[in-house]
């Protein structure tokens, strides 16, 4: 089993969220979230005084998917998230030791 | 007093009382979201006490007859003191409405200042503040310009008298000068010139700066007392000077910062209302476009003074309202319509903004130290960086989540507490 992790803009989520449900996910956590890549933070100006903001606001998407699947759902959710211009995030995906769905304690798969 | 007049001064006293709580907003919305509710508070409590003085003695002192007899008036006599023998009698109803409409000055004054010292200073501090600035700086000065024996109202040269149709030396050079004073006296905000301190909600100045624009109309086109053709003049100047003041903060903006912000306009707005305050009644159209256009590009320079002279003025009370206060006053020396411009006429605007300059500032600096010095005029280091809002208030502005709310107890007997930032707990008696 696989975490995937994915940092994405703000505006992009919906997409993604209807990629996702058309794959066939059935859950996924979604948070605020802040920060910067590469291309740091941009600039503004309040009556003349700039500030430099380099925490930018994102969304963190995490969803728990099978082996098999992983890798198909990192290629949804990066063509859904995809802009073509900086700062559209990172995905990444991590193996998982245990999964237990809260509700009836099933374990591994049954509990996605 | 028509009963037409009343009713078109009493509407629009209503629409200055707006300006203190739009003014509440604009300011809110510019500072960081942990003091918000401070800075609304700091404006609400303005109107709270100079509503009560205004009735005790400020009236009195302001428009009462001048204690020294005819002429150079210095300072209303206690005659009307609690409104004591104005009800019922001849002429009651012109009075009432004059103080009706007057009130409304007096509770914007003084919260105009609270911009200026923002995110930190304590509440109680600044409620003995108002109260002391406005029994000694404002109800004075008010008595200066416009009571039946103000000196400033009564100069002459060649006949001519000094142009302060609203308040641009009254109202706005008084607070920005005060403003200045005070500033220098409690100093800088923990981090000023190295955290950064946006606005935390730009959609609330806005909203601000358009309640302040549309109460502004009472008090300029009021302020004439009566419905007639100047009135409609100061209308018409006090909306083409705003609009071209936006236009020319914003035109600095862009070749300045290459960005034309919505601070700006706000700002601009201001500057230009502050700007035609004074000098609105006496110009034509065209005059007032010049005006606006002047102070929208002024005021949009003079906020970046701050930065370079390393005073504090947190929401730029001084570069907006001191600097187009000035501004106001002084080109209607020149551009006052029916023969009135000139050098003599702008001397005479001079010595009214600079004399009101003087006094405001060295008694607002005197009055801030001792205030300083006795109960401390300073929120602490810790409760200043924590944010003003649950110090003072046991409040915050916003809830941004649900972990943090805690468990619920409701108990009337139990006296209201407050967490200082530092840990001890306060106790409101």
């Amino acid at each position: 089993m696989k975490l995937i992790t994915a940092v994405i803009k703000p505006h992009r989520l919906d997409e993604v969220k209807s990629a996702l449900q058309a794959f066939g996910v059935h859950g996924m956590t979604v948070t605020e979230a802040s920060g910067y890549g590469r291309q740091r933070g941009h600039t503004e100006v309040y009556r003349g005084a700039e500030y430099t903001v380099d925490l930018v606001p994102k969304i963190r998407l995490e969803i728990l998917a099978e082996d098999d699947d992983a890798e198909q759902l990192i290629d949804v959710v990066v063509k859904a998230a995809r802009t073509g211009k900086i700062g559209d995030g990172k995905v990444w995906s991590v193996p998982v030791e245990t999964t237990v769905r809260v509700r009836t304690g099933d374990r591994g798969p049954d509990a996605l | 007093m028509e009963a037409a007049d009343i009713a078109f001064v009493v509407i629009c006293a209503a629409m200055v009382m707006l300006m203190t709580p739009g003014l509440a907003f604009f300011y809110g919305g510019m500072i960081r979201v942990k003091s918000a509710l401070n800075m609304l508070m700091m404006c609400f409590i303005a109107t709270g006490i100079s509503s009560v003085l205004w009735v005790l003695y400020g009236f009195s002192i302001a428009f009462g007859d001048s204690v020294n007899g005819e002429g150079g008036g210095i300072i209303g006599n206690l005659d009307f003191i609690g409104f004591k023998g104005m009800l019922g009698v001849e002429g009651s109803e012109t009075l009432l409405t004059f103080a009706v409409f007057q009130l409304m000055f007096a509770v914007l004054t003084p919260a105009l200042i609270s911009g200026a010292l923002a995110e930190r200073v304590k509440f109680s501090a600044w409620a003995v503040f108002i109260a002391l600035w406005v029994s000694i700086v404002y109800f004075p000065v008010a008595h200066w310009v416009w009571g039946d024996n103000g000196w400033i109202g009564g100069l002459e040269i060649d006949g001519r008298e000094v142009i302060d149709f609203a308040g641009g030396t009254a109202v706005h050079i008084n607070a920005g000068v005060a403003a200045l004073a005070a500033v220098l006296v409690i100093g800088k905000r923990v981090g000023f010139k190295k955290d950064p301190m946006r606005p935390h909600n730009l959609p609330m100045v806005m909203l601000g700066a358009a309640l302040l624009w549309f109460g502004w109309f009472g008090f300029n086109a009021g302020s004439e007392l009566a419905a007639n053709g100047t009135t409609a003049l100061m209308a018409l100047n006090t909306m083409v000077a705003t609009g071209t003041a936006v236009l020319g903060w914003l035109a600095y903006e862009r070749i300045r910062h290459g960005a034309y912000t919505t601070l700006g306009a706000a700002s601009g707005a201001i500057a230009g209302l502050v700007a035609i305050t004074p000098s609105g009644a006496n110009v034509n159209p065209m005059g007032a476009l010049l005006i606006g256009l002047v102070a929208g590009a002024v005021c949009a320079w003079a906020v970046s003074l701050k930065y370079k002279l390393g005073f504090d003025d947190s929401l730029d009370v001084v570069g907006v309202h001191l600097f187009g206060g000035i501004i106001g006053t002084l080109l209607v020396g020149f551009l006052a319509i029916d023969g009135a411009g000139g050098f003599a006429q702008f001397a005479l605007q001079a010595v009214a903004a600079a004399a009101v300059m003087a006094y405001s500032f060295v008694v607002t600096w005197i009055l801030a130290k001792i205030i300083d010095s006795t109960m401390g005029f300073r929120a602490t280091e810790d409760d200043e960086t924590a944010g003003l809002d649950q110090v003072y208030h046991a409040e915050t502005g916003y809830d941004f989540s649900q972990t943090g709310t805690g468990s619920v107890s409701v108990a009337s007997s139990v006296p209201a507490t407050a967490q200082t930032a530092s840990g001890e707990k306060k106790v409101d008696a």
